[in-house]
């Protein structure tokens, strides 16, 4: 299937960013993408999120593995270099990208089989390295691209489109990223953007690695009953966690947390999720409380969203590898060459 | 004393590993350079930290032989579990130097070697002032000594060698010495020379330095710009990369904020590692990993990622011994028509093959240019033997070279295009113009991807855009048949040839003396890369006979000139093949082709000629 362009008309009534770029400016190519499925909603989302955030498109780096999902980082920011590498591989390409321009903005889209199952020994290294990176899963419990195989974030007892349940313990990325240090957690729903939109914004804010799980329907292979990751029962299971109202200066996030209560949130397609708060108190910074709730909230079967964790004092990949400031592709080939007096006094030592 | 050999022996330390032999068989090793003397030394190690038997072979020869000695001249016996087998490999006439409580019966009861019984562990337990820790290893430093006495090693060199080698610690190094000296005392005392070895001084290393294949490596990456480097530890490239390291931090920090301008990575595998170089090729640094045949094998999908999106890379297989772990202490030529089509679908890699320190160090830095120039990855293929053992060589030259960052569009030179797609063919050699992330430019950005794509980088399924893109990369390929260096020609004239690659090369120096003795003159091709140089052809041409000799099982460099050659050249090729895991030796080579040649010569005589350990044809 061809790539189809969009027609660039731009209406000129559009509005513009601090940079005087429309949102149309963040999109890219139609998608080929099954109509309905959730992948499309988390695109949308970024677009609307680099927008306003006015990310210039060249300094971003858009980076995915194989599968549905990582068939997206084509259709957004068509300003932005995409490199859509192997299954599993998106990590270490992040990080090479990271080591040689620590400018760029790496924004990568991974799929809940690349993250968890081929990619998950890339996954957890990425963690513990901490780069600037917002990495985001489209989390729909299935292999979309092979056709709805189950895959490691699938629940118990979650039957997908062929019948099959799963047997084995689900990976939960946000415990994952717990256990290992992660410095941004968050999770989202595919289905509501109004969450998802402020999340990827802080997450573009962070100088380390964000984590975003984002529970993101396969309306092919794993939209039915008896599905823990179809629209119906994320919306009737979604706990906003936190509130993410998106305030500047960044840091200022952790601020609006914590009100009781449960919130209706009208979703762009009519439906309602119902959002209990969390307790009063919820801290997102205490890495042992929040593991605790978000096993507690598992256990009920509840999926919690919003930005779960966040640790902003941990070193980040460029302070742990001790490099320049300047990117290293920026270091010229007179810095980078020992000259021939200091070869010649070290070939005499 | 019968007779006397100088300056002409093969030394082999059987000592168990992790007892600090290393150190006392580098010292035996600098003082003989440092008395002029060539001198080339195998280390034959196991896969093992502590307590395993392990051999190093020092070979000196007047004429500067590189390769490994198959005869034992003179055996020191360290080791009790391979004691018998070591003293039975004694050449008759040669000798032994052995812990006197060795036992001397079965296979090491031979009256046709000279005996040196001496009580090491008795002469370090009395006479050395060491705590029993250390003791352990300055026993070894007392082999140095009583080999020094026998052979006559000059003392200044010796302890030349020893403050080299502890250069860093002087009292470590007063100590060695005085180990050494208890070795001395007890040979003048106690021992009657009764071998013909002898070492004199000479000039024979001169404008030399001993130098192993991997720093060389090392070096020529810095050199050549290289800024991130991403790893996983295995043997025999470790030390490769770790030589990187200690070079960058000598070269690469900043005096003033301790900040380097080079970013070392230690990845989680070389799945990693690979992608971590083609990730910051991408974003147009010069980045290369390091690795052996399990990691190659582990490199594939996205070395064919590397190919087909067009990104360039440096990858060193400094090879060992396969299939699998194998004897991964040990060397052999097996990766290479491996790594040349590494990954699924059509694909063919460049691939550089050094032989020498020199060629490992100049390799490295055409690697990056090649690699930069066709936007694809490149392999630099070494091994065990060139790679982690000393080697005399000229020292590294500082070469004064444009970097050839090849096809880069930057914002500004995007301005002068009028159309620009990634992966068009605008210069007829099948090289794209390529743009990096981050360029001020609004039309430079485009969509790299494993999957089918047209000339602008877009997804398509055609099959005709897919047929055409292919064709353009296999004739970009085929330009790296001028741009790797051309093969390296002694010819004068006679129909019979040698033809190796990489470390065979001293094994085929010392062989074509051998030959010629034998009355067999050979004129020699050493192919220097992949894909082959027209040359090669050319001079294959010119011979009837041509013996292709490499350190593999099922002659895979004579395998793919089989493939590209006319059936009528094919033929002319003889394959000779080492696949033991020790480095190959001269015998290997000319043994099988002087069977050959015989034959040739007299056909009613092919079986009169049993070469026991190298098949031919
Ligand atoms: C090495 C390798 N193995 C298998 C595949 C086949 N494959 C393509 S996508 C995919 C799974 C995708 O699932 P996920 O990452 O969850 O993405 P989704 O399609 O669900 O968005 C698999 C197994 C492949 N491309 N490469
Ligand atoms: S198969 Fe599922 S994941 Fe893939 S595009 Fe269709 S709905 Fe989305
Ligand atoms: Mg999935």
């Amino acid at each position: 299937m061809p790539s189809i362009a969009k027609p660039p008309v731009r209406h000129p009534a559009l509005p513009v960013n601090e940079l005087g770029l429309t949102e149309r400016d963040y999109e890219g190519p139609m998608s080929t993408l099954c109509a309905g499925c959730g992948h499309h909603s988390v695109t949308a989302a970024i677009v609307r999120a680099l927008w306003e955030v006015a990310v210039p498109p060249h300094m971003v780096a858009k980076l995915s593995g194989i599968g549905c999902s990582a068939k997206t980082a084509a259709y957004f920011l068509h300003g932005a270099h995409g490199f859509n590498g192997v299954h599993g591989r998106m990590a270490p390409l992040a990080t090479g990208v990271a080591a040689a321009n620590s400018e760029l903005l790496l924004i990568g889209i991974s799929g809940d089989g690349d993250s968890f199952s081929i990619g998950i020994g890339h996954l957890v290294h990425l963690i513990r390295r901490n780069l600037r990176m917002v990495y985001i899963i489209e989390n729909n419990g299935v292999y979309g691209l092979t056709k709805g195989q189950l895959s490691a974030s699938a629940d118990v007892g979650s039957t997908s489109h062929w019948g099959t349940a799963g047997v084995i313990q689900p990976i939960d990325p946000m415990l994952l990223g717990l256990s290992l240090g992660a410095t941004f957690l968050a999770r989202g729903f595919s289905g509501d953007k109004v969450q998802l939109v402020p999340i990827l914004k802080a997450a573009t804010g962070h100088r380390g690695l964000a984590l975003i799980d984002v529970i993101s329907p396969c309306v092919s292979f794993n939209d039915h009953e008896g599905s823990t990751k179809s629209y119906r029962f994320t919306r009737d299971h979604d706990v906003h966690g936190t509130e993410t109202d998106f305030v500047e200066p960044r840091p200022a996030i952790l601020a609006a947390i914590g009100r009781e209560g449960i919130t209706d949130l009208t979703l762009h397609d009519r439906s309602r999720v119902r959002a209990r708060a969390v307790p009063q108190g919820y801290d997102p910074t205490d890495r042992d409380a929040v593991g605790a709730y978000l096993r507690e909230a598992h256990a009920r079967g509840e999926v919690v969203t919003g930005i779960l964790y966040v640790d902003p004092s941990r070193p980040t990949f460029h302070e742990l590898l001790g490099v320049v400031q300047r990117p290293l592709v920026a270091v010229p080939y007179s810095e980078l060459s020992p000259g021939s007096a200091e070869l010649e006094r070290f070939a005499q030592s | 004393m019968t007779g006397d050999v100088l300056n002409d022996f093969c030394i082999q330390a059987a000592t168990v590993n992790g007892s600090g032999s290393q150190s006392s068989n580098l010292v035996i090793t600098k003082a003989l350079f440092h008395m002029g003397i060539p001198v080339a030394a195998k280390n034959v190690f196991p896969s093992n930290i502590e307590g395993q038997p392990t051999w190093y072979d020092i070979r000196v020869s007047p004429q500067g032989y590189q390769a490994r000695k198959r005869t034992v001249d003179i055996l020191i016996a360290m080791s009790p579990a391979t004691w018998e087998r070591d003293a039975a490999n004694v050449r008759p006439g040669g000798a032994v130097i052995h812990e006197a409580a060795l036992p001397r019966f079965g296979a090491a009861d031979r009256d046709d070697v000279s005996w040196y019984p001496v009580p090491f562990a008795r002469l370090a337990r009395e006479k050395l002032e060491a705590k029993p820790d250390l003791r352990k290893y300055l026993q070894n430093m007392i082999y140095v000594g009583v080999l020094a006495e026998l052979i006559g090693l000059d003392p200044a060199a010796v302890e030349q060698g020893v403050r080299d080698q502890f250069r860093t610690k002087p009292k470590a190094a007063d100590l060695n010495l005085a180990a050494v000296q208890i070795g001395v005392d007890y040979t003048r005392d106690n021992l009657v020379k009764t071998d013909p070895f002898r070492v004199a001084p000479m000039d024979g290393t001169r404008g030399t330095v001993l130098l192993d294949g991997n720093r060389a490596a090392a070096l020529g990456s810095l050199m050549a710009g290289c800024t991130v480097l991403a790893w996983y530890p295995i043997t025999p490239s470790s030390s490769l990369c770790e030589a990187f390291i200690d070079y960058a931090q000598r070269f690469r920090v900043d005096a003033a904020t301790g900040e380097r301008r080079f970013a070392a990575i230690q990845a989680e595998d070389e799945l990693a590692a690979i992608g971590i170089v083609l990730g910051a090729q991408w974003a147009g640094a010069r980045a290369m990993t390091a690795t052996s045949g399990p990691g190659i094998s582990l490199m594939a999908e996205l070395t064919g990622l590397g190919y087909y999106a067009e990104i360039p890379a440096v990858i060193f297989d400094v090879q060992r011994v396969g299939p699998s772990t194998g004897l991964p202490t040990r060397t052999m030529q097996g990766d290479l028509s491996f790594v040349h089509t590494l990954s699924h679908g059509d694909t063919r890699h460049p691939v550089l093959l050094p032989g020498t320190v020199i060629e490992v160090y100049e390799d490295a830095q055409l690697a990056f240019d090649v690699a930069d120039r066709l936007q694809t990855p490149v392999f630099v293929l070494s091994d065990l033997d060139l790679g982690m053992n000393l080697w005399m060589t000229a020292p590294l030259p500082y070469t004064e070279r444009a970097v050839d960052r090849g096809k880069v569009l930057d914002a500004e030179a995007l301005e002068q295009v009028a159309e620009w797609g990634r992966y068009r063919d605008v210069d007829g050699d099948g090289i794209p113009y390529r743009t990096l992330p981050g360029t001020a430019n609004p039309r430079a950005a485009y969509f790299t991807r494993g999957s089918g794509h047209d000339e602008h980088a877009l997804y398509t399924e055609d099959p005709d855009v897919y047929q055409a893109n292919v064709d353009r990369l296999r004739r970009k390929i085929e330009g790296a048949r001028t741009l790797l260096p051309a093969p390296l020609i002694e010819e004068a004239g006679t129909r019979v040839a040698i033809c190796a690659y990489g470390s065979t090369h001293h094994a085929v120096v010392e062989a074509r003396h051998q030959l010629a003795e034998h009355g067999v003159e050979t004129d020699y091709l050493r192919i220097r890369g992949l894909p082959l140089h027209p040359a090669v052809a050319e001079f294959i041409a010119r011979h009837d006979r041509v013996y292709v000799a490499e350190q593999n099982r099922d002659g895979q460099m004579e395998a793919l000139l089989r493939q590209e050659l006319p059936g009528e050249l094919a033929d002319r090729l003889r394959s000779v093949r080492h696949f033991n895991g020790v480095p190959i030796d001269a015998e290997a080579i000319s043994d099988p082709v002087l069977a050959g040649e015989l034959a040739q010569r007299e056909p009613a005589d092919q079986q009169a000629i049993e070469t026991d350990r190298v098949p031919v044809g």
